[in-house]
């Protein structure tokens, strides 16, 4: 009967637990540096194709550049995506950003392309 | 297969969510015997190391097992660094056990919930599980993930921990300390929980040797065995603790046995917070280890974990194999599991015993043997048709 005191008193205390997803989802904690859904920056990448030297998952193909300022440009198919950022370790310019988004669920893979 | 009436148990969840399958031989209550088959989740983890380099492998060994993946990944670069045969940062070293230890309070504090769960104490599943996502937000704020860390590399550790951290990690251990303290006095106190722990799965030393059991299920037996301190690595060497071990020989030991191991994992962090030195926290290398092989030892939550990795001088591995403990567990579960003497094994006690040794099969299913029951056949690939499977066509 050692938990009884400790049952009573959890009667009145806050829950534990959050109400998501449709209320108090502000009150998840969000730490500094969580590895969400990469962001990439064309603008800032130059073709170097480290990142898919070091992705574990195929999530990251080289494609020709539209543009033609680098010799190839990364896209990234997140629904194969670890989120273990080592891409984002690896590269130079840092065009590669975790962000904190981690609501990633959908019906199509075909949309989960990051551009 | 012996007479008597026999009860299959799994493959679907067995104790525990995870595919293994037990034919018990009963008499009655008592178990009689018992038969374990395993094989059911087979992942190819080994024969997929050998198609990915060095640094894509990273990821991939932290899925052989989703909570012990620090001791799985530290292990692995550990053995690619014994291929460079370099020494790695001092201040990696330490953060690598503060990330372990945080590793190990989780897995124990999971299992004690989950202990709660199996004996029918659902309040103590709840309350240990509320008190562990402390534990979790901090490996979250460490690592930025809340189970796969993903802070192992190849040379070192990825990321620092910061003075702000440092403050979040040391208010974190102060309320684990404080709650496991609760926990440790509900455990020794709490009659319905130690009605159903005390004397059952017992395992004496002796099975302990012979059966080769490790981790907290061997040091609940009287055996003081654990890596960290018979073979010290990363900053063990330097951070004192003390092997728990009790000498009960059954499931309350195990218990008592992972409880005070929380103490000491808190005591660890504490140092490493208070004597980790400065410096670089990562040690560059290049992408292709020496020809060679290596073998590398950590003990992970459950027990020894081990890896052996053969190189051949190119930027994957030749050969990688992997011993993840529960495999070193199994075999003294059956003896757990079989009533002999005064030692009755009921029924009821099944799944408690299933999750003593903290199992986790899917880490566990390395090999594969074919049966076919209909023509009492039985038979293994070898390498060179494991080979010839592999190859594409």
């Amino acid at each position: 009967m050692a938990m009884t005191p400790e049952v009573y008193r959890n009667l009145f205390k806050k829950r534990a637990t959050i109400l998501y997803p449709f209320k108090e989802r502000e009150l998840i904690p969000i730490p500094k540096g969580l590895r969400g859904k990469p962001s990439f920056d064309l603008q800032k990448c130059i073709g170097c194709s480290m990142c898919l030297r070091v992705c574990p998952s195929e999530t990251i193909e080289m494609i020709d550049d539209e543009e033609g300022k680098r010799p190839k440009r990364p896209i990234f198919r997140i629904d194969r995506c670890t989120f273990c950022a080592q891409c984002e370790d690896v590269c130079p310019t840092h065009a590669i950003v975790m962000s904190n988004n981690f609501e990633l669920a959908g019906f199509d893979r075909k949309q989960m392309l990051l551009k | 297969m012996s007479d008597g009436f026999q009860i299959i148990v799994g493959p679907q969840h067995p104790a525990l969510k995870e595919p293994e399958s037990f034919t018990f031989t009963v008499d009655g209550e008592n178990v009689v015997k018992a038969e374990v088959r395993i094989g059911y989740a087979h992942k190819g983890i080994e024969k997929l190391a050998e198609t990915k380099t060095y640094i894509q492998n990273i990821p991939l060994v932290e899925r052989i097992c989703g909570i012990c993946n620090v001791a799985h990944t530290l292990c692995y670069c550990q053995n690619i660094e014994y291929l460079y045969g370099k020494e790695i940062p001092r201040r990696a070293e330490y953060l690598r056990v503060i990330i372990e230890e945080l590793n190990r309070i989780h897995s124990h504090l999971l299992w004690v919930g989950v202990a709660g769960h199996e004996v029918g104490f659902d309040t103590l599943f709840m309350l240990v599980w509320r008190d562990r996502e402390v534990v979790m937000d901090l490996i979250e704020a460490m690592t930025g993930n809340r189970v796969s860390t993903a802070l192992m590399t190849v040379g070192g550790v990825r990321r620092d921990v910061t003075p702000e951290l440092e403050q979040k990690l040391r208010k974190g251990m102060d309320i684990l300390e404080e709650r496991t303290k609760y926990y440790r006095k509900v455990v020794l106190d709490e009659r319905s929980l130690l009605q159903r722990l005390i004397g059952v799965g017992r395992l004496t030393s002796a099975e302990v040797v012979e059966h080769s059991a490790v981790g907290p299920t061997a040091r609940a037996s009287g055996i003081k065995s654990d890596v960290r301190s018979d073979d010290p690595y990363a900053a063990h060497d330097e951070v004192p603790f003390n092997v728990i071990s009790y000498d009960s020989c059954d499931l309350f030991g195990r218990t008592v046995v992972r409880v005070d191991e929380t103490f000491e994992a808190i005591n660890q962090v504490r140092y490493c917070l208070d004597h980790m030195p400065s410096g670089p926290i990562r040690m560059r290398l290049p992408n292709t280890p020496p020809r060679g092989e290596a073998v590398s030892r950590v003990e992970a939550p459950r027990g020894e974990d081990i890896h052996y990795v053969r190189s051949n001088g190119t930027d994957k591995p030749e050969r990688y194999k992997i011993r993840a403990p529960t495999l070193g567990n199994l075999s003294a579960l059956v003896e757990m599991l079989t009533s002999k003497g005064d030692y009755q094994v009921r029924i009821a006690d099944i799944p408690v015993i299933l999750a003593g040794i903290d199992p986790c099969m899917c880490c566990m299913d390395r090999s594969v043997r074919f049966v076919e029951p209909a023509k009492d056949r039985e038979w293994m690939l070898d390498w060179e048709q494991l080979k010839q499977y592999s190859r594409r066509n």
